[in-house]
């Protein structure tokens, strides 16, 4: 068995394993860890890949910097609630779970069906990530990604503006909420 | 590499559907963003095992890309979510039905 079939058969059980037990974690503290591990294991899977500046990025902006900023939302809603069984719809969660099984059944066959057992080019880490995979990876990026990467700047900076007037407007609308019912 | 592409696009399937059963069947909307997250990153393991399969990194570069927006969506939709929580005093999507006929 090569290395990367055994890492694969070692961490694609914990991967999928993780991501069910944050689907039955009633707690969001216990949901959010479960997560953090299953993102671990994709960076993993991204190392297997010959993707080692994804490894990287995974680790820091998701399991970092994404799921910290989960974990203190989270904080700030109160840990300790947890969220009520009771169904709306009926026969809505039997529905989903059927649902989502089916899909993942015919992503399993189609997948199957088009790409059997192909591997891709052997020497990858040659050919394409030529210099290092970042190096390469950067020439694509500044090179035929340039206008999208600059793109993506201007959508941080709304985004960032964009979270701070949502967190600020609590202190508006109150002071709207009191003067109205002073009129009133 | 000895494994198979295909191994690593079912595994991104099995998350996705995964992350798919968790929004449609939790109430809790910080679990449902998380379960959003899953699909996100599922659909990351894709682009990267096809950036494998084809023999070019147009696929990481996607997945780095859709790394960012899914950073910025993240910051938007925690805020809102908070939004919420300080009007309605609950993260229960049931609850928050103010739109409904």
């Amino acid at each position: 068995m090569a290395p990367d079939q055994i890492v694969f058969w070692v961490f694609a059980p914990v991967s999928v394993g993780s991501a069910v037990a944050m689907l039955f974690q009633r707690n969001a503290i216990h949901a959010a860890l479960f997560l953090i591990v299953n993102f671990f294991t994709l960076a993993v899977f991204y190392l297997v890949l010959s993707a080692p500046f994804l490894f990287a990025v995974q680790i820091i902006v998701y399991a970092g910097a994404i799921m910290v900023l989960f974990l203190f939302v989270i904080m700030l809603l109160g840990v300790d609630r947890e969220e009520s069984l009771v169904e709306r719809l009926k026969g809505q969660r039997p529905l989903a779970i059927v649902l989502g099984v089916g899909l993942a059944a015919e992503i399993l066959v189609t997948a199957r069906a088009s790409l059997g057992l192909a591997r891709g080019p052997a020497n990858f880490d040659q050919t394409v990530n030529v210099g290092g995979n970042t190096r390469a990876l950067s020439h694509v990026l500044f090179r035929d990604y340039f206008l999208p990467f600059e793109v993506t700047s201007i959508l941080l900076i709304v985004a960032a503006i964009a979270a701070m007037v949502l967190a600020q407007r609590r202190a508006r609308t109150t002071a709207e909420g009191t003067r109205e019912a002073e009129a009133a | 590499m000895k494994t198979p592409i295909s191994y690593f696009v079912i595994l991104s399937g099995v998350l996705f559907a995964i992350g798919t059963v968790g929004v449609l069947v939790r109430k809790n909307a910080l679990v449902i963003f998380m379960s959003v997250e899953l699909q996100l990153n599922a659909v990351n393991l894709a682009l990267v095992a096809f950036s494998r399969l084809h023999g070019n990194l147009n696929g990481q570069v996607l997945a780095f890309f859709s790394m960012v927006v899914a950073a910025a969506e993240v910051v938007v939709g925690l805020a809102i979510i908070v939004n919420v929580y300080r009007r309605m005093h609950t993260a229960n999507v049931d609850d928050a039905s103010l739109l409904r006929w």
